[in-house]
């Protein structure tokens, strides 16, 4: 009980500081909670369904019945934004949810065991950083083939091996600290060590790095999705919109390539800054270019 | 960086990313052969001959290892009468010409907006800097692409130029064809530099030998341009060097939207025909290229800063 009440109100006290000390960033903290809500509630907010076709109203613009006009088959682009805010979201968590894994299991090892293993991860990690992350993707999208499960799997798979890079040196830097030797010198064996000393420690960076990663993960996926190796048709989300309908009737319904592309960049923007505030808050020695 | 064994893991990378093609594709390459009518009709064993598929895997890689050194040739197109090789170099003037110009148009916007953003730190044009390079940032860059392919010739009914004239031909007429799609790439990469100079400049104005310049009265001018400035700009070699990732990754979908005939077309058409040599060889040259500027940029760091090279 007494742990549950610290950490609320260490929670609390954050995000009053955040309020205070960073007023963009916690505006940018609402986008993002408004935006989760949106997800959530799509089938309940979206005016229509998202594949429900309105022949008669083909590629309109904006108006009072279809808020951000329609597609060439008279689908409504607000409703198809909307849905493509849960995909989108969703795919980004479940991304990194898989990120974070794999790279808390390489990094944490290759950092903690050292030697030879480490020596070969990190000559495999160097060849990793050099394969241009578009490029992997699209190729082994193009063998398996579109689909949410695939995409999920391969992005989450390229992440994890980039960002286990930052999980080594944090335990690398973490292991050389007087606390961790005291904790092998009482005998503590190796795996104990680890769990009790390293894990606790890493995470915060952990849990920094990759949520400020989901908004490029949003991106990747869009990216793909534009390209045609994202996801199947019959799931819109933002990249999609954007290359498919906005792409081919560009001419005629710009407004089909406008929205979704600023739903794509207010969304990425405030995670951007979202994430830049709270790691700000958490530890200034992160601070990045926004000093 | 231990050069050969990350340059040997990257080769296993791009064979075994393409090792995995399930043999049903084999199927659809032919039905697609049949129906775009431009390749010769094949047949099945031809195909993975062709693919390499019909020894073992191990061999398969020996194979294209022994053709990249003994013979220098990265393998056949599926498409008859080219080399993987052949193709990437018929493209590559494109993509670099792009690459460069973007890097040149990023610097040409980042550099000014970065130094004078440090300069006056936590004025208007400093936030509105700032503010410009983080929705940059955010910006997808086919977005922006497809935004200026639209509007304006919604508005003015003027639309970007999508062709290629030889820079001998007309230099002039070359250069504007490719200075919408750098512009685009370049404000991507703008972004970050420009944020990194800001950073990078405000850090250099801590250090004690700028408040030694400024003691012994030099005028501001000099102490900027020749004591912080100088100082700033190691860090930002380093990350166009980085960036050169991003230059592929981004010419991979400009040169897609703008019809570029780029090695980022290639491979997008490549991909899109399944022309798996071609996909393979792309991959490989364009990592290489990525591994070797990385290696470059940490090469040419400690000759840059003296402190890095004593140390």
């Amino acid at each position: 009980m007494e742990i549950v009440r610290q950490r609320r109100s260490k929670l609390l006290s954050l995000s009053s500081r955040l309020a205070k000390e960073k007023p963009l960033g916690t505006v940018c903290g609402i986008i993002i909670l408004i935006m989760i809500l949106v997800a959530i509630f799509a089938s309940a907010l979206a005016p229509f369904p998202y594949e429900e076709m309105h022949l008669i109203d083909r590629l309109q613009g904006p108006s009072g019945q279809y808020l951000l006009g329609t597609d060439h088959l008279g689908r409504d682009l607000l409703s198809r934004i909307i849905y493509g805010t849960r995909i989108s979201l969703l795919v980004g968590l479940a991304v990194t949810t898989i990120s974070v894994v794999i790279s808390t299991l390489i990094g944490g090892s290759s950092g903690f065991l050292m030697g030879k293993f480490d020596m070969f991860l990190q000559r495999f990690c160097d060849a990793w950083e050099s394969f241009p992350y578009l490029l992997i993707l699209l190729t082994v999208m193009s063998i398996v083939g579109r689909g949410l499960v695939q995409i999920v799997l391969v992005m989450g798979i390229a992440g994890g091996l980039g960002g286990s890079r930052i999980i080594r040196s944090a335990v690398i830097s973490i292991k050389e600290n007087d606390y961790f030797v005291a904790a092998e010198a009482i005998g503590n064996t190796k795996w104990r060590a680890f769990v009790r000393h390293v894990v606790p420690n890493v995470m915060p960076y952990v849990i920094i790095g990759f949520s400020m990663s989901i908004g490029g993960v949003i991106l990747g996926l869009a990216s793909l999705s534009f390209l045609g190796y994202g996801l199947p048709p019959g799931l819109p989300d933002w990249g999609q919109l954007l290359a498919g309908e906005g792409r081919r009737f560009m001419e005629v319904g710009p407004h089909l390539a406008l929205f979704p592309g600023l739903a794509l960049t207010i969304v990425i923007y405030c995670l951007n800054m979202f994430g830049d505030a709270v790691r700000d808050l958490l530890d200034p020695r992160l601070r990045g270019g926004e000093s | 960086m231990l050069i050969f064994p990350t340059l040997f893991i990257l080769t296993l990378l791009v064979f075994l990313s393409l090792r995995f093609i399930p043999g049903d594709i084999i199927d659809v390459m032919m039905m697609e052969a049949i129906a775009g009518g431009g390749h010769r009709q094949l047949d099945r064993a031809e195909v993975e001959a062709r693919l390499g598929l019909d020894v073992p895997v191990y061999m398969q890689y020996v194979n294209w290892m022994r053709g990249i050194f003994l013979h220098g040739t990265l393998g056949e197109s599926l498409r008859l009468g080219w080399t993987v090789e052949d193709r990437i170099a018929s493209r590559l003037p494109v993509t670099i010409e792009l690459g460069v110009l973007a890097i040149v148009i990023g610097l040409l916007i980042a550099l000014p907006v970065g130094i004078y953003s440090a300069i006056r730190q936590d004025t208007a044009v400093d936030y509105v800097g700032r503010t410009a390079a983080v929705i940059g940032m955010a910006m997808p860059n086919f977005w922006l692409a497809i935004m200026v392919m639209t509007y304006p010739s919604i508005w003015w009914g003027w639309s970007p130029p999508m062709e290629v004239v030889p820079f001998m031909e007309d230099p002039i007429e070359n250069l504007w064809g490719f200075f919408i799609p750098s512009l685009i790439l370049g404000t991507a990469m703008a972004a970050g530099t420009m944020r990194l100079t800001r950073t990078a400049l405000l850090e250099v104005f801590r250090q004690d030998y700028i408040r030694t310049a400024r003691s012994k009265g030099l005028r501001e001018r000099v102490v900027i341009t020749r004591h912080a400035i100088k100082n700033a700009f190691i860090p930002i070699v380093t990350l166009v060097g980085m960036q050169v990732p991003l230059i592929v990754t981004g010419a991979v979908i400009i040169e897609n939207i703008f019809a570029l005939p780029g090695v980022g077309q290639l491979f997008i058409v490549a991909l899109n025909t399944r022309d798996y040599p071609v996909v393979q060889g792309v991959n490989l040259f364009l990592s290489a290229v990525v591994m070797f500027t990385i290696l470059v940029t940490d090469l040419i760091y400690p000759l840059l800063d003296p402190r890095v090279r004593y140390s």
